[in-house]
């Protein structure tokens, strides 16, 4: 699980220069970075540091107006977002984004469906019993097996937390991005999530984004830092704590 | 089939109770229902305009209640559908299988040209885009004396019999008329329960219910939609034929914002998104508008303001409100 940088197909991810700006206003600058296969990420920083746009440019939701983007050896600048969905990234979001009106179990078989079928027209859904019988497996790992038939919206925000998860899952992806998974939880949420991601680590590559970084120095292999839209600091959890620069900037900040 | 794939439910939303069983057989409750239609109903031709209307708005409802988006367009699919059928009886000569096939592939077809061009926008600005387009379409075909007969109206498609493997059935006679119409809408909604039960169906209330996590779990939204409007144009064009055989004229008003403006009225009055809402919307508007317009001259304020009342009180429209009803 530790990374093994270096060799070239040990990167899943890299992204060279990229950066972000909304009309005037610099998001994101300049961020240059690569993913261990296998590894677990973290990227932390103060609010309005960048980090969701940073997600947002890894999973394609929409473009960097700089720079480029490569997976799995191949540049993916630009791609629709639904191409990087089949590629193998999958992510949640950090203000909970679930299919309201529908079940909870149709949630996550709707997100399964999206490998296998999307456009027939024809055949009955219920006939695709596999993608039924992964969704009541997934609804299981993420502890909503006993609301499967709720609508989801309502689902407590814990539950919808973790439907969340079971969503990015159903994409099977070999890139996991998680976009603040404990937000707004209960200490006792956080942990059982906790657990849950350093468990899904262990077949996967994990990025998580989180701006409290008590939470995943234990579980990180490696952890950025983003500030103002720029990369501040990198390296192995141990590394990070003791940077100056972000000891700066997370000095006096209290942890919450 | 698994215990768990018998109990899930051919839609996904939650729901219960005797809802399940009538989802279930939604297509052939609403065939049984059109079947005696006629024996209730006196005035065959006002029960044909039902149909037709139902059907009109069956496939307006695909993208209003299903996908979610609002078009104010959805004339020149009725519209293009009437006039490419009457047009192959008219000038072409066509059998009447024919024409209808005509006015299906038309509905279809000008909903891809308007669906290429509006899909992206969303809210307000599709329903703008949607219903400029459809004025574009109007004046297009106002324009084209010699095929449509302009502001007179496509006249002269008279289909006396219908030849059906040899047997020749008389179209003139009203109740046979009504019959034979009645195949074809209640194939339409066998067609579309089959679709909304689909895998894409599936898809279409997703893309309805989150744009965002649709297109983060792998989904074309954009496609998604576009292939969901161009699905509607072909029921629509299905409908604009049967109304085209059915008057014998298509009217140039096919085409007016009014009858875009008519099924966003019928859908709602139903029950947006739901499966028997447009029918039921299309046969309590219509029948409203017959009574009331029998004792009245002003029939249409006061059809309008039964309209705003129930929008008011009923927001969920008839149907939709017997749903939310049945799940206290
Ligand atoms: N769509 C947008 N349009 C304009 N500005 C945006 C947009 N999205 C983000 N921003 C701005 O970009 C900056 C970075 O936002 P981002 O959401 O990436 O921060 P973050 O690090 O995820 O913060 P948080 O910890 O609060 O989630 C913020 O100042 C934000 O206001
Ligand atoms: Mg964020």
């Amino acid at each position: 699980m530790t990374a093994t940088a270096g060799q070239a197909n040990e990167i899943i991810l890299r992204t060279r220069g990229v950066g972000k700006t909304f009309g005037k206003f610099v998001a994101l600058n300049n961020i240059s970075a690569e993913f261990s296969r296998g590894a677990v990420t973290s990227i932390i920083g103060p609010n309005g540091a960048g980090k969701s746009t940073y997600f947002n440019l890894l999973c394609g939701a929409f473009p960097p107006t700089k720079g480029s983007i490569e997976f799995d050896g191949r540049d993916v600048t630009g791609l629709p977002q639904h191409r990087f969905a089949h590629m193998g990234i999958a992510k949640s979001f950090q203000i909970t984004s679930v299919f309201p009106q529908l079940t909870t179990r149709e949630n996550i078989r709707v997100g399964l469906q999206a490998l296998v079928s999307r456009y027939d027209i024809w055949r009955p859904r219920a006939r695709l019993t596999e993608l039924i019988e992964r969704a009541d497996e997934l609804l299981a790992l993420v502890g909503l097996w006993e609301s499967r038939e709720r609508a989801a919206k309502t689902l407590a925000h814990g539950e919808q937390r973790a439907l969340e998860i079971g969503m990015a899952l159903a994409s099977q992806p070999r890139l996991l991005l998680l976009d603040e998974p404990t937000a707004g939880m209960s200490p006792e949420e956080t942990r059982t999530m906790m657990d849950l991601i350093v468990k899904l680590a262990r077949e996967r590559t994990v990025i998580l984004v989180e701006h409290k970084m008590k939470l995943v120095l234990g579980i990180s292999d490696r952890i950025l830092v983003l500030h103002h839209g720029e990369l501040l600091a990198e390296g192995t959890p141990q590394e990070v704590r003791q940077n100056e620069a972000v000891k700066r900037v997370y000095l006096g900040q209290r942890e919450h | 089939m698994t215990e768990t794939a018998r109990s899930i439910k051919q839609s996904g939303v939650a729901t219960g109770g005797w809802y399940q069983f009538v989802t279930r057989h939604r297509a052939s409750i609403v065939a049984a229902v059109i079947l005696v239609f006629p024996l209730v109903m006196p005035f065959t031709a006002l029960a044909v305009n039902i149909l037709i209307y139902g059907l009109y708005a069956l496939g307006f409802n695909l993208v209003f209640g299903y996908l979610g988006l609002l078009s104010f367009g959805h004339a020149a699919l009725f519209g293009t559908g009437a006039y490419l059928c009457g047009i192959s009886i008219v000038h072409f000569g066509w059998p009447w299988y024919a024409a209808i096939a005509a006015g299906v592939a038309g509905g279809l077809l000008m909903a891809l040209l308007i669906g290429v061009l509006a899909i992206r926008t969303r809210g307000i600005y599709f329903a703008m885009v949607t219903m400029a387009l459809s004025q574009c379409v109007y004046y297009l075909f106002y324009q084209a004396v010699d095929l449509t007969g302009g502001e007179n109206g496509l006249r002269g498609i008279n289909v006396r019999t219908i030849d059906l493997f040899g047997l020749q059935i008389d179209f003139i006679n009203p109740m046979i008329r009504y019959y034979v119409i009645a195949a074809f809408v209640i194939a339409a909604f066998f067609v579309m329960s089959r679709i909304l039960a689909s895998p894409f169906g599936a898809v279409i209330e997703a893309v309805r219910e989150n744009e965002m996590r649709a297109r983060a779990s792998g989904y074309d939204v954009t496609l998604t939609r576009l292939l969901t409007f161009v699905l509607s144009g072909a029921f629509c064009g299905l409908a604009g034929a049967l109304q085209a055989l059915h008057l014998s004229i298509v009217p140039i008003e096919i085409l007016h914002y009014e009858t875009s403006g008519l099924v966003v009225m019928i859908a709602l009055l139903g029950g947006m998104g739901t499966f028997f809402g447009p029918m039921i919307g299309a046969a309590v508007f219509l029948v409203l508008e017959n009574v009331v317009s029998v004792w009245t001259v002003h029939w249409q304020l006061i059809v309008g303001g039964i309209f705003i009342a129930c929008v008011l009180f009923f927001p969920a429209g008839i149907w939709g409100t017997l749903i939310a009803r049945s799940r206290r």
